[in-house]
C-alpha cells in the first residue's frame, strides 16, 4: 500500500511539475493544481495511512493523526484560492498582453 | 560625558544647514560652525586626561548583542588625535567655505554633507567595536561620494565620484571581509579585546587573507599605488572638500586604521613587505607625477598621494619609534596642506585658472596670501625650523634604522631622499609658478580680485600652528602625538627623543634634498620636455576599460541567465532544487524504513491507478484544454477518495467541494482563453522538462516512501486525549481547527479574505474585448440555461442549507465544521449562478460579499478576545450542555463561534471569487461591481 501510494504521489508530482514548465498559463494553472494536490497527500501521508479510524473520539482504538489533517484541510482552502487567484492573472494578462504565454511576449514559440 | 555626543552632535548639526535652505552662505557657515566647534571643544576637555594617563575609555550601548554588534565608543590617544585633527581642520574649513561660497547660491546642501562627513570620520575614529565603525567608514565613502559629485552638472565631476565610490567603497568590501575574519580569530570585535589578542591573531591560519583584505581596505582610502588613482579624479570637488576630505581627513582614516590596528596585525614580515613596498611605491608615483602636473590641486593632489604612501611606509617600517615619526608627519601634513589646498581655491576664483603655465606673479595682487603660502611650502618642502623639516628628519632616521632586510638598508635611505628631492621640487614649484615666474598669461580674469584680508583667517591658523610646531615641536609631540603613539603602541613607550635627529646622516640627506630639489626645479624646462616624450599611460583610461568590461560581463551574464523568460527562470529553480536535494540524498543507506506494509487490496490499486492515468492524462490532452480540465476534476475526485480511504473524512468532504468549486472556476476562465495550447516545444525543450518533472516524481515518491515505512513519532496524542476534555468536541481535526491551533485558522482564513478581496479587485477593471471564439462549438450547450438544472436545483437549495446548517453544527463532534460547511453554502448558491444566470441569481440572494468576509474574520477573531474579558489566554474556549428540543443534547463551544467566522468567511470569498469571475461573461461586460 505505502509503495502504491508513493508511486501515485511521484506520478503527480512529475505531471505536475511538467505541466508547470510549459509556455501557457492555462497549463500552468492545470500544473499548479496537479502539483497542490501532491503537495497535500504527501502532507497528509506524514500522519500515516491508516485505514478505518478517523481522528474521531469514541468510534475506534486507533486513530488517525489528525494534525496532517488539519493542517492538509486548511492548505486545500487556501490552495482553492490562490488557484482563482492565478486564474485572474492569467485573464488579466492575457487581456492586457493580448496572448497567453507566461512570459506575456512571443507568443508563437518557446524560447530556450 | 557619552562619548556618543561627540558623533551626535555633528550628525543632528547637519540638519541645521538643511532647515536654513537658500539663505546667505555666511549664515549657513556660522550656523555649521557650531556643532562643530562645540565638538572641538568637549574633545579639548578630555586632552588633559588622555595627556595624564591615556588608559583608554570605552562607552557601550547596546545595540544588537545576538550578534556581537554594540555601539560603543572608544577614546584614547589615538582617536584623540584623530578626532581633534578632524573637528579642528573641520572648523577652519567651514570658516574657509563662508568666503569660498560667497556670492554662490544653493549651498546647503554642502554644509549638510560636510557636517555628515564630519560625523561619519568622528564615527570611524572614536568607535570601539569594528563592525560599528565599519558602518562609519562606508558613510565616509558615500559622503565623499556625493560631495566629489557636488556639481551634479559637471560630466567630470560626475565621473570622479563614481570612481573614487568604486575604488573606496570596493576596499569597504574587502574591508569588511577582513574584519569578519579578525573578529572570528580574536573572537570579539570589539578593539580592547582585538588588540590584546595580537599573538593569537598573527598565528591564526588567515592571518595572511586577512591582513591582504584589511590592507586592501585601508589602501584604497587612502589612496595607496595603484589605487591612488580616485584621489586626482576628486579634485573636480569644490576646494573645501578637497583640503578637508582629501587632505587633511578621509583619506588619513586608512592610516589611521593600521595605526589603530598595529598591535594586532603589525610587525610581520608579510606586513613589512606589503605596507613598506606599498608606501614606497606611492611615494615615489605621487611625488613624480605631482613634480610635472600643471593643475594646481591636481599637483596637491599628486603630493597627498606622495605623502599618504610616506606615512605608509613608515607604518610598515617596524623600527620602534617609526609609528611615532609617522604620526608627527601626519599632523604636519594636514597643517600646511589644508592651506595650499586653500590657497589654490582662493587663486582659482581671483583668476579663473588653475593652470599654473598660465597664472604667474601673483605676488602683485596678493602679496599677504603669498606670504602664508610660502610658509606652507617651505614646510612642505622640509626647510629647516619648519615642521616639515622635522618630520622629514625623522622619516629619514627611522629609514637609517632598518636593518632586515638586508636590501632594504640601503635601498630604503635612498628611495625616500631621492623621493624628498621630488617633493622638494613640487613645493617650489607651486609656489614659485603661482605667485613668480614673471608676468600672468591670458588668465580669464583679468585684472585677479585679491580675497579679503578676513577671507585669509582660516589659513593664517594653520601657517600660525605650523610654525609653532616647527620651533616648539618637544610640547606639540608630548601633548598630541606621543598619547597618540603610546596607544596606538599599547605597550609603554618612551617619548621621542628629538635630540636624536642632529645625526650626520639625516642632515646630509636632508640637504641632498633640498639643494638636489632646487636644481630640479631650476632645470625644470628641459626637464619636462623630456618628461613630454615618456609614453603616455593615463591610468583614467585603464580604469574606464576594466569598469566597462566589468559591466559588459555583468550585463552578459546577466542576459545569459536572466532572459525573462519564467518558464526558464522555473526550470533553474527546479533544476537547482533537484541537483541540491539529490546529492543530499545520495547517501541515504536504506529507504526502506523497515516498517511493516499496509496489505494493498484490488478497489485502492484501481483507485490509485486511475488517478495516476487521469494525471497523466491531462499532461498528454493539454493541448486540448477542456479535456485536459475535466480529466483534473476526475483526478481531484480520487484524490477525494483517497482522503476517504484512509481516514480523513473531514478532508474528502473539504477536497469534494473545492473541486467542484476550482473546475467551475477554470471553466469560466477557459471561455476567455485560447480553447488550445500551441504544440511550440522543441525536442530538446520538452527533454530538459522530462528530465526534471520525472526526477522530481522520483524524488518525492522516494522519499515519501521513506517516510511512510519508517515509524512515526507525533505529538497528536496530546490532542487526542485533550479533545473532549479541553475543546469540548470529539472531531479531534476540527477542535484542532478551531481551538487548539485557532489562531493559525484565524491566519488562515484572513489569507483566504484577501485573495478573494484580491480577486475582486482584479476583476473590476478588467474590460475583456471578446469572449474567445470557440472554433468547435460543439463543446458548448447551446441552451443557456437548461430547465431542467433550474428546477433541480431550485429544489436542491433548501436541502443543501439544511445539510450544511447540520454538517455545521455537527461538526465539533463529526466530521463537518465551518470550512466544509461554508463550501457547501457556497456550491449550493454557485449551482443558482449557474442554472438561472448572474443576474437571475443576483437579484434573489445577498450579495455583500465582502462584508461578509470582513464579518467573519472579525467574529473569529472577537470570538478569541473574548476570552481576555474572563482572564484568561487568546482564543481559549469554553463550552457547555444545551438540550434543544427534539433535536437533543448539544454539545455548545465558544468554538463554534469562531468556526460561524470561518463559515462566513468561506462563504463570502468563495462567492466573491465566483460573482466577480462569472460577472465577466455577462453580454452587459463588467457593469456593477458585486459583493
Amino acid at each position: 500500500m505505502e509503495l502504491l501510494y508513493a508511486i501515485t504521489l511521484g506520478v503527480l508530482t512529475s505531471c505536475g511539475t511538467y505541466l508547470l514548465l510549459r509556455a501557457r498559463t492555462f497549463t500552468v494553472i492545470l500544473g499548479l493544481t496537479l502539483l497542490s494536490h501532491a503537495v497535500n497527500l504527501y502532507l497528509f501521508a506524514s500522519g500515516r495511512l491508516v485505514a478505518g479510524a478517523p481522528a474521531i473520539i469514541g468510534i475506534a482504538d486507533t486513530m488517525a493523526d489528525p494534525l496532517p489533517q488539519a493542517l492538509v484541510l486548511t492548505a486545500i482552502v487556501i490552495g482553492f484560492a490562490m488557484t482563482a487567484f492565478v486564474v485572474v492573472l492569467a485573464l488579466k494578462a492575457a487581456v492586457e498582453l493580448r496572448n497567453d504565454h507566461v512570459d506575456g511576449e512571443n507568443p508563437d514559440e518557446d524560447r530556450t | 560625558m557619552p562619548l556618543v555626543l561627540i558623533i551626535l552632535l555633528p550628525l543632528t548639526g547637519a540638519c541645521l544647514p538643511a532647515l536654513l535652505q537658500g539663505r546667505s552662505s555666511r549664515l549657513l557657515a556660522s550656523v555649521s560652525a557650531l556643532p562643530a566647534l562645540f565638538c572641538l571643544l568637549l574633545l579639548l576637555s578630555w586632552l588633559p586626561h588622555v595627556m595624564q594617563d591615556g588608559a583608554a575609555v570605552v562607552q557601550r550601548l547596546s545595540w544588537l548583542p545576538s550578534l556581537g554588534l554594540d555601539a560603543s565608543f572608544r577614546l584614547d590617544g589615538l582617536g584623540l588625535l584623530f578626532a581633534l585633527l578632524i573637528t579642528g581642520v573641520g572648523c577652519l574649513i567651514l570658516l574657509y567655505a563662508r568666503y569660498y561660497f560667497e556670492g554662490s547660491e544653493a549651498t546647503a546642501r554642502f554644509f549638510t554633507l560636510l557636517l555628515l562627513f564630519m560625523a561619519a570620520m568622528l564615527g570611524i575614529v572614536l568607535s570601539e567595536n569594528l563592525l560599528f565603525m565599519l558602518v562609519f567608514w562606508e558613510l565616509t565613502s558615500l559622503t565623499s561620494f556625493l560631495l566629489i559629485g557636488y556639481h551634479t552638472d559637471d560630466h567630470a565631476a560626475r565621473l570622479g565620484a563614481r570612481m573614487s565610490l568604486v575604488i573606496t567603497g570596493g576596499g569597504g568590501l574587502a574591508l569588511l571581509a577582513g574584519i569578519m575574519l579578525l573578529g572570528q580569530a580574536a573572537g570579539s570585535y570589539e578593539l580592547s579585546i582585538i588588540l590584546e589578542a595580537g599573538e593569537h591573531i598573527r598565528a591564526s591560519e588567515h592571518y595572511g587573507l586577512m591582513l591582504n583584505l584589511i590592507l586592501l581596505g585601508a589602501f584604497t582610502k587612502s589612496a595607496q599605488f595603484p589605487f591612488h588613482l580616485w584621489l586626482p579624479h576628486a579634485m573636480t570637488a569644490p576646494t573645501p572638500v578637497s583640503a578637508y576630505l582629501h587632505s587633511a581627513t578621509m583619506v588619513k582614516a586608512g592610516l589611521f586604521l593600521l595605526a589603530r590596528l598595529h598591535p594586532a596585525l603589525a610587525d610581520t614580515t608579510l606586513w613589512f613587505y606589503l605596507v613598506t613596498l606599498t608606501g614606497m611605491l606611492t611615494l615615489m608615483v605621487g611625488a613624480f607625477v605631482a613634480m610635472f602636473m600643471h593643475d594646481m590641486k591636481g599637483l596637491l593632489a599628486y603630493s597627498t598621494v606622495s605623502h599618504l604612501g610616506l606615512i605608509m611606509l613608515l607604518l610598515g617600517l617596524g623600527t620602534p619609534m617609526a609609528l611615532a615619526a609617522a604620526l608627527f608627519h601626519l599632523v604636519c601634513h594636514a597643517l600646511f596642506k589644508a592651506p595650499l589646498f586653500m590657497m589654490a581655491g582662493y587663486v582659482d576664483h581671483a583668476t579663473g585658472s588653475r593652470d599654473m603655465r598660465h597664472i604667474n606673479g601673483m605676488w602683485r595682487f596678493m602679496p599677504a596670501l603669498m606670504v602664508l603660502s610660502g610658509v606652507a611650502s617651505a614646510a612642505m618642502a622640509g626647510l629647516p625650523l619648519m615642521s616639515g623639516y622635522l618630520s622629514k628628519k625623522m622619516l629619514f632616521n627611522e629609514s637609517l634604522l632598518v636593518v632586515i632586510p638586508e636590501w632594504a638598508t640601503v635601498v630604503i635611505p635612498a628611495w625616500v631622499a631621492l623621493a624628498a628631492l621630488f617633493s622638494v621640487a613640487y613645493s617650489i614649484r607651486i609656489f614659485h609658478n603661482v605667485f613668480f615666474n614673471g608676468r600672468p598669461i591670458d588668465l580669464p580674469i583679468w585684472p585677479p580680485a585679491p580675497p579679503r584680508l578676513a577671507a585669509l583667517s582660516p589659513i593664517m591658523l594653520p601657517v600660525l600652528a605650523t610654525l609653532l610646531v616647527g620651533l616648539a615641536p618637544q610640547p606639540i609631540y608630548m601633548a598630541l602625538v606621543h598619547p597618540a603613539f603610546a596607544a596606538s603602541r599599547q605597550i609603554a613607550v618612551a617619548p621621542y627623543d628629538f635630540t636624536a635627529l642632529d645625526g650626520r646622516l639625516p642632515m646630509l640627506m636632508s640637504l641632498f634634498a633640498l639643494a638636489g630639489g632646487a636644481l630640479f626645479y631650476h632645470w625644470r624646462t628641459p626637464l619636462f620636455r623630456l618628461h613630454c616624450r615618456l609614453p603616455m599611460v593615463d591610468a583614467k583610461e585603464i580604469f574606464d576599460w576594466l569598469m566597462r568590461r566589468a559591466t559588459a560581463l555583468a550585463q552578459q551574464r546577466v542576459f545569459q541567465l536572466e532572459n525573462g523568460s519564467l518558464q526558464r527562470y522555473l526550470a533553474f529553480i527546479l533544476a537547482t532544487l533537484v541537483v541540491l536535494v539529490g546529492l543530499q540524498l545520495r547517501d541515504v543507506p536504506r529507504w526502506d524504513g523497515g516498517v511493516a506494509l499496509a496489505p494493498l487490496d484490488p478497489l485502492t490499486l484501481l483507485a490509485a491507478i486511475l488517478l495516476c492515468l487521469t494525471s497523466l492524462g491531462v499532461v498528454v490532452y493539454h493541448h486540448h484544454r477542456l479535456p485536459a480540465l475535466l480529466l483534473l476534476g476526475v483526478t481531484g475526485l480520487f484524490v477525494t477518495v483517497t482522503f476517504a480511504r484512509f481516514s480523513a473524512p473531514d478532508l474528502a468532504l473539504t477536497q469534494l467541494m473545492v473541486e467542484v468549486m476550482a473546475v467551475v472556476i477554470m471553466m469560466l476562465a477557459l471561455s476567455f482563453l485560447p480553447q488550445t495550447s500551441p504544440r511550440g516545444s522543441t525536442r530538446l525543450r520538452m527533454g530538459r522538462d522530462l528530465t526534471i518533472a520525472g526526477l522530481m516524481g522520483l524524488g518525492v515518491a522516494a522519499f515519501s516512501f521513506a517516510i511512510l515505512t519508517r515509524p512515526q513519532q507525533t505529538i497528536s496524542d496530546f490532542f487526542l486525549a485533550n479533545s473532549v476534555p479541553g475543546g469540548g468536541g470529539s472531531n479531534v481535526v476540527n477542535v484542532i481547527l478551531v481551538d487548539f491551533r485557532g489562531f493559525d485558522t484565524l491566519g488562515e482564513i484572513t489569507v483566504l479574505g484577501i485573495a478573494a478581496v484580491a480577486v475582486f479587485a482584479f476583476t473590476r477593471d478588467l474590460h475583456l474585448k471578446a469572449r474567445v471564439v470557440d472554433t468547435n462549438p460543439t463543446h458548448w450547450v447551446a441552451e443557456p440555461y437548461p430547465i431542467m438544472l433550474g428546477a433541480v436545483a431550485r429544489l436542491v437549495l433548501p436541502v443543501a442549507l439544511l445539510v450544511s446548517a447540520y454538517i455545521f453544527l455537527r461538526g465539533h463532534n463529526q466530521p463537518g465544521g465551518g470550512f466544509i460547511a461554508g463550501l457547501i453554502t457556497a456550491v449550493a448558491l454557485t449551482l443558482q449562478y449557474m442554472a438561472g444566470g448572474l443576474v437571475w441569481a443576483q437579484a434573489r440572494m445577498p450579495t455583500a460579499f465582502r462584508p461578509m468576509i470582513g464579518a467573519g474574520v472579525l467574529i473569529a477573531s472577537f470570538t478569541g478576545l473574548g476570552s481576555w474579558l474572563f482572564g484568561f489566554p487568546f482564543l481559549t474556549s469554553a463550552h457547555g450542555h444545551l438540550h434543544l428540543p427534539l433535536i437533543g443534547e448539544f454539545e455548545l463551544a465558544t468554538a463554534m463561534l469562531f468556526d460561524l467566522g470561518v463559515y462566513a468567511t468561506v462563504v463570502g470569498a468563495t462567492l466573491l471569487i465566483l460573482a466577480n469571475l462569472g460577472k465577466l461573461m455577462t453580454v452587459a461586460g463588467p457593469g456593477k461591481e458585486i459583493g
